[in-house]
């Protein structure tokens, strides 16, 4: 487990600010403990300072990962933000999308959300924002980026797309060897 | 008598066939028996050797003349004989050959060679046996049992204090020859290259076809790069320029020296770095979402435009009526018996 370097901690708070915005501090600095990003081959890893200390216990190459996999540094080291730090995006996100029960099935094979599978958007959504896709029943089934702004969601006709596909829970069994 | 007679006649017409042995020169052959060469100075009958008819028979005779005093210094060496042939012993040539290749030029000396030139160092001889202490025994330096010799007294290598205690003395000992052997060899390729004036760059391997690799560009660039007074490090890059990768190049790109892995931090240390990390970054975010501002300047404006729009239409003043024709009155649809009759405009004129 390694300490991610300066610029590697920069572009995962710039990637997580893009999501949550100003509540990225409160990911740091929790009520119960302090939190730590750590890394190990390229994937970066959120775990409890204690879990760590515990972790460390074990030889380094017999672990295999601690803590939750928010999501890798690609090989031009770019960060990509996995499906499995939605539990940690989705309470903290200021802009949401509800997405309708028919169109559910769709955004979780993959596919992106278009206008027609719209429930609700959060009001002032600028253009281009990261958001974290709901069903109509709040139950949060990924993440993703808003391609128009609210104003624009409502000129916009039924089949264009809404909000890209970035992640979602169906990856747990699409590519589950891929997450870790 | 007779038959005698008959027999001596028959001896000299098979004598006379051939021609005599002796052969009488103005000036004596330079003969080398050891070359087998003859050599004749005796001037050449110019005018049979012009005609035609008797040159071939002129040269003949010459030839004859001159091998058969060739074979007669011939045979006056000593005779054997060996498995039923009569073998002479030729002598050591007399005459020089010249030589059919050009004398060698001396080769360059090595980089130790010329050391050891400079500094005096002679070359003493080593005896293949030396007495070893350890095993009190005779023990060849090189060759046969010398490996034998070596097991013996490498039974148990000890761990010295200063390293890892996990690490295989034999190991280490065997992957260290093989580094030296490596070295040995790659130094020997360069004495060559340097006798050779082949040229060879100081990092990766040398271009061997007449294009260069990405890879050997890029290194021989940062190699040009580090060349400088200051070692490169004022020298401006490339936007997209990537750094050059592989053995031996890190030390030579300029201004990059070694990352020493920075210590761990504390978990307070830690926090406060990443929530000043986070601040940064939130500042650097812009506080006025420029689309909304200017969209909403935009609607204000054109809010404003309406306003005045409404405000200025009663100042106009009064209509003419009927000067103006309304473009916008349509003719009364038949048929749907909705006829306005409010309606002041004339309308169409029927036909």
């Amino acid at each position: 487990m390694k300490v991610l370097s300066e610029d590697r901690t920069r572009k995962l708070f710039e990637k997580l600010t893009k999501y949550i915005g100003v509540n990225v501090k409160l990911l740091i600095d929790r009520p119960d403990g302090t939190y730590c990003f750590r890394e190990k081959k390229d994937r970066v890893y959120y775990i409890s300072e204690r879990l760590l200390q515990l972790a460390q216990t074990v030889k380094p190459d017999h672990l295999v990962s601690a803590g939750t996999c928010f999501g890798k540094f690609t090989k031009t080291n770019k960060f990509r933000l996995h499906i499995t730090a939605l539990t940690y995006i989705a309470p903290y996100a200021p802009f949401k999308i509800w997405v309708k029960s028919s169109a559910e099935q769709q955004f979780l094979y993959g596919h992106h959300v278009i206008k027609s599978g719209l429930g609700r958007i959060t009001e002032n959504t600028p253009k281009y924002q990261g958001v974290v896709i709901n069903t109509m029943s709040d139950i949060p089934i990924g993440f993703g980026v808003v391609s128009r702004s609210t104003t624009e969601c409502r000129h916009a006709d039924p089949l264009a797309t809404i909000a890209f596909h970035q992640a979602d829970i169906g990856e747990y069994i699409r590519s589950e060897d891929t997450l870790v | 008598m007779d038959i005698v007679n008959e027999i001596l006649e028959k001896e000299q017409r098979k004598t006379e066939k051939y021609k005599p042995i002796t052969v009488e020169k103005h000036l004596e052959l330079e003969i080398d028996v050891g070359t087998l060469l003859a050599s004749d100075t005796n001037d050449l009958d110019l005018k049979s050797l012009r005609s035609e008819s008797e040159r071939d028979l002129c040269l003949q005779s010459l030839a004859r003349d001159n091998t058969q005093l060739l074979l007669n210094k011939i045979w006056e060496l000593p005779t054997e004989r060996i498995d039923e042939a009569i073998v002479v012993r030729l002598p050591t040539p007399k005459t020089v050959l010249p030589r059919s290749k050009p004398v060698p030029k001396p080769k360059p000396l090595t980089k130790w060679q010329e050391f050891a030139k400079a500094k005096g160092i002679t070359k003493t001889k080593k005896d293949k046996l030396q007495w070893d202490e350890q095993l009190q025994k005779w023990v060849p330096l090189y060759g046969f049992k010398r490996t034998a010799a070596e097991k013996q007294k490498d039974w148990l290598i000890e761990v010295p204090q200063h390293v890892d205690p996990l690490t295989d003395m034999y190991e280490k000992k065997s992957s260290e020859k093989s580094e030296k052997v490596a070295k040995n060899e790659l130094q020997r390729l360069k004495n060559i290259a340097r006798a050779k004036k082949v040229k060879i760059p100081r990092v990766g391997l040398p271009v061997t076809s007449d294009k260069a690799s990405a890879t050997q560009l890029s290194t021989a660039a940062v190699l040009a790069k580090a060349s400088t007074a200051s070692l490169g490090k004022f020298q401006d890059k490339l936007p997209k320029e990537k750094e050059a990768r592989g053995k031996g190049i890190h030390e030579l790109i300029p201004g990059k020296e070694r990352k020493r892995r920075a210590p761990i931090p504390t978990p307070q240390v830690e926090k406060e770095n990443n929530l000043s990390l986070i601040d940064r970054i939130l500042n650097k975010r812009p506080k006025i979402d420029m689309d909304k501002a200017v969209s909403k300047h935009i609607n204000e404006e054109q809010i404003q435009r309406s306003e005045e729009k409404k405000s200025m239409k009663p100042p106009k003043g009064k209509r003419k009526a009927g000067a103006q024709t309304n473009f916008s009155a349509k003719k009364p649809k038949a048929g749907k018996g909705q006829r306005n009759p409010g309606k002041k405009t004339p309308g169409r004129k029927r036909r």
